[in-house]
């Protein structure tokens, strides 16, 4: 073990563009390799779910089994074989989220290791003004830990692993789950309705402005491992939260597949401004290994007055499929998508939104920066929809590519689809390079060449960064420069 | 400190700089005076090293150090500085973190930590105000839509900032109205020093009132057709290049 843990730190400073791919070495609970119903029980059983979620999951899966994976992306690669993988792997010893004293030390220096704080004394501890969120930690299917539990619970609101909050709020789960993406919406939904292993839950009570960030980290460790969580977020009447998911995984030669299903609720007046940093492994410099990734997240504003809004910096997996979308069906309610894309190397990246425009006067943003360098390939789509009985929709979308070399691509792909004349949508594409111009500009005042395309390139996806919470907004755009290492000069 | 033998450079395949010679002692402060097209710029960027100026032939000594084996930022971190006749606009980057990415990059290069917010903060804000820049536009990105005389002003903003060794100010003055033209003379005579040097590239005598040089020179056509003192440029500006060049 200690060989190739050493052969791994070797590959991992060769390359250097990676510092997550490590891999921690501990004892795990696997399912037997493949899919069929007796996995889909086993997972259930494992979870200790009540009989109408076993249900649930094998309706999801029979449906899985008629349906046929999507093509229409311009993305490329090898059939996946959904038999060579292990659905379910989780610590042992742990097999749920125990108070931070009991979780394993190899844990905790894991994401200690990853830059995410998991013990509370440690950030209670901490400087003035250190940044104070509370974390919910999957790794590999399992939620290890929660922080802040008892403080969040003061304020009413519950932040808790969705296998907990099975057992501890079955009426809010059973109401909500699968009621914006329904089990069956796609081939990748239907999948991990069938295998979801866990995942976040967070309901934010009426009137209540959540009192500090909301935060899951997603970890894959284990090897041959799919990862397929389910996040569920209400906001109840006049509330408000901010959420941000972040993703890494150990560099490894062979593709895994993460299959994620966010659902968003906001009731009349509530907000939920849902971030990700998504950082999964990108595979190595010729393409090798990475992570497929496959999301579905849709937000429902269904009160009056409500509003969702979602922030993405993708910069890793080899595959990014993912539209995080809203419905807008109360009246006055605002969707708002602001991305930042990057493929570097072999990456591709097919994402953008959807805005469903149902309700009256409802309205929405689009911002969406793609960039691309070495082989990468980055497609924005997205569709806006208003419907006959929406009055007074405004869209406005604003979609920039930014490209690094000459064999990279960027491609626009929006889809308007208007029936009702009152609406006025706006829709603004541009593709560019970093000028020689700036770029010659920035060397002569010291900046390395690399330091230049990543200023460049922050400045050019500021629009979004801004979007971000305070507290990962660096790290962000640290992370925009570590992903386009590589591709100048 | 900077001397320069023979130096043809070319552009897109054409020979712009023919031959060119001029010496910069340390503490001196120099003027280049000639055409449109005579090639002040390309000498300029090719000081600065950019890519598409192609050095055919002759050499650069800076310093003691073969200019012309460094890399553009390497040059700029031995102290080479370049204020822009164009300044180039980046959008979604604030002026004021260019600075500091900037001059942070510059104190790596000479292996000092880079500076903390707070001294950083300090001396932006001082130099701003020395050079009558509001604060407000440090925190626009930068260059973008500035005007054109406080495009320039910004120039002399980052080299405040930066303090550099050999300053080479490509048409600083054009573009500035009387009350900013003194307050960017004064902003250059504020870093005149034995160990320092400028070279200012100019149309114009009235920047050379204000900022008066050792030496006068005329560029004419890829190479250094005269040299002289101050009252060069004054002879310049009464008969034209025609007459001396
Ligand atoms: N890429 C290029 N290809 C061909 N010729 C070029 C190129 N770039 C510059 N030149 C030419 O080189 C010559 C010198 O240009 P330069 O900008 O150095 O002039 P200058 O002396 O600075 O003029 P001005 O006073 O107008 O600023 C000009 O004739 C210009 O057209
Ligand atoms: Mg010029």
């Amino acid at each position: 073990m200690a060989v190739t843990a050493e052969a791994r730190k070797k590959v991992q400073d060769a390359t250097g563009e990676y510092k997550y791919g490590f891999y921690t070495d501990i004892e795990s609970d696997f399912a037997p390799k493949g899919l069929n119903e007796d996995i889909v029980r086993f997972i259930s059983a494992k979870k200790e779910e009540p009989v109408w979620l076993l249900d649930w999951r094998l309706k999801a899966y029979r449906g899985w089994l008629k349906m046929i994976e999507p093509t229409w992306a311009k993305l490329h690669y090898p059939p996946i074989d959904f038999q060579d993988a292990y659905y379910y792997a989780a610590p042992k010893k742990k097999d749920g989220p125990k108070s931070l004293d009991e979780v394993d030390p190899d844990l905790l220096e894991t994401y200690k290791k990853l830059g995410i704080p998991l013990r509370e004394q440690e950030v209670l501890a901490g400087v003035a003004g250190a940044p104070k969120y509370a974390v919910d930690a999957v790794f590999d299917s399992v939620s290890v830990a929660t922080t802040f539990k008892k403080e969040l619970k003061k304020a009413g609101v519950i932040f808790m692993a969705i296998s907990e909050a099975v057992k501890e709020h079955p009426d809010l789960v059973k109401k909500y789950l699968g009621s914006v993406v329904p089990m069956r919406d796609n081939f990748y939904s239907a999948l991990n309705a069938a295998v979801f292993s866990d995942g976040t839950f967070v309901y934010i009570p009426k009137g209540v402005r959540c009192p500090m960030e909301l935060s899951t980290y997603f970890r894959i460790n284990a090897e041959n491992t799919g990862q397929f969580e389910r996040t569920l977020v209400i906001a109840n009447e006049g509330s408000y939260v901010s959420y941000l998911e972040g993703c890494t995984a150990p560099m490894r030669d062979e593709n895994q597949l993460h299959a994620a299903v966010v659902e968003l609720i906001a009731l009349d007046d509530a907000e939920i401004k849902y971030s990700t940093v998504q950082n999964w492994y990108p595979g190595d410099k010729d393409g090798k290994g990475g992570i497929y990734n496959f999301v579905t997240k849709r937000g429902l504003c269904k009160g009056r007055n409500s509003k969702i809004s979602w922030t993405q910096v993708e910069t890793g997996s080899a595959i990014t499929w993912k539209y995080p979308s809203c419905v807008l069906s109360g009246d006055g309610s605002i969707g708002e998508f602001y991305s930042v894309a990057i493929t570097n190397n072999h990456q591709q990246a097919d994402t953008g939104t959807k805005m469903i425009h149902i309700g009256k006067n409802t309205r929405s943003t689009i911002i969406s920066k793609g960039i691309s360098a070495g082989l990468g390939q980055n497609t924005y789509r997205g569709l806006v929809r208003v419907l006959a009985g929406a009055e007074n929709v405004r869209n406005y979308t604003q979609c920039d590519s930014l490209l690094l070399g000459d064999r990279c691509g960027a491609h626009t792909v929006p889809y308007i689809e208007v029936k009702n004349p009152t609406a006025q949508i706006e829709h603004e594409a541009t593709t560019s390079k970093i000028s020689e111009d700036q770029l010659f500009y920035c060397l002569q005042r010291g900046l390395s060449e690399e330091e230049a395309v990543a200023l460049i390139v922050n400045g050019f996806c500021k629009e979004v960064m801004q979007h971000l919470p305070m507290e990962f907004a660096v790290e962000a755009q640290k992370l925009l420069g570590i992903s386009l290492e590589g591709s100048v000069g | 400190m900077l001397k320069i033998e023979n130096l043809h450079v070319a552009v897109g395949g054409k020979e712009i700089l023919k031959g060119l010679d001029l010496e910069i002692e340390a503490g001196s402060v120099h003027a280049i005076m000639g055409p449109n097209g005579a090639g002040k710029s390309t000498l300029s960027y090719a000081l600065a090293g950019r890519d598409s100026y192609e050095v055919t032939a002759g050499s650069v000594t800076y310093l003691g150090k073969d200019l012309l084996e460094l890399d553009p930022h390497e040059r700029a971190g031995e102290g080479l500085f370049l204020g822009f006749q164009y300044p180039v606009e980046i959008p979604g980057v604030s002026t004021m973190n260019f600075l500091r990415t900037s001059l942070n990059a510059v104190r790596r290069y000479r292996g000092l930590e880079d500076m903390d917010a707070v001294t950083f903060l300090r001396l932006v804000k001082e130099k701003a105000a020395a050079l009558d820049m509001n604060p407000d536009m440090l925190k626009r990105a930068v260059n973008v839509g500035f005007s054109g005389g406080e495009k320039k002003r910004n120039e002399m903003v980052q080299m405040a900032v930066l303090e550099p060794t050999l300053a080479v100010l490509d048409e600083t003055d054009s573009g500035l109205d009387i009350d900013a033209l003194k307050v960017v003379a004064d902003g250059i005579n504020a870093l005149r020093s034995p160990e320092r040097a400028a070279l200012l590239i100019t149309h114009y005598q009235r920047l050379l009132d204000y900022v008066v040089p050792d030496f006068v020179h005329v560029l004419f056509d890829g190479k250094i057709v005269k040299s002289g003192g101050k009252e060069l440029a004054l002879e310049l500006e009464e008969k034209g290049y025609a007459a001396v060049a």
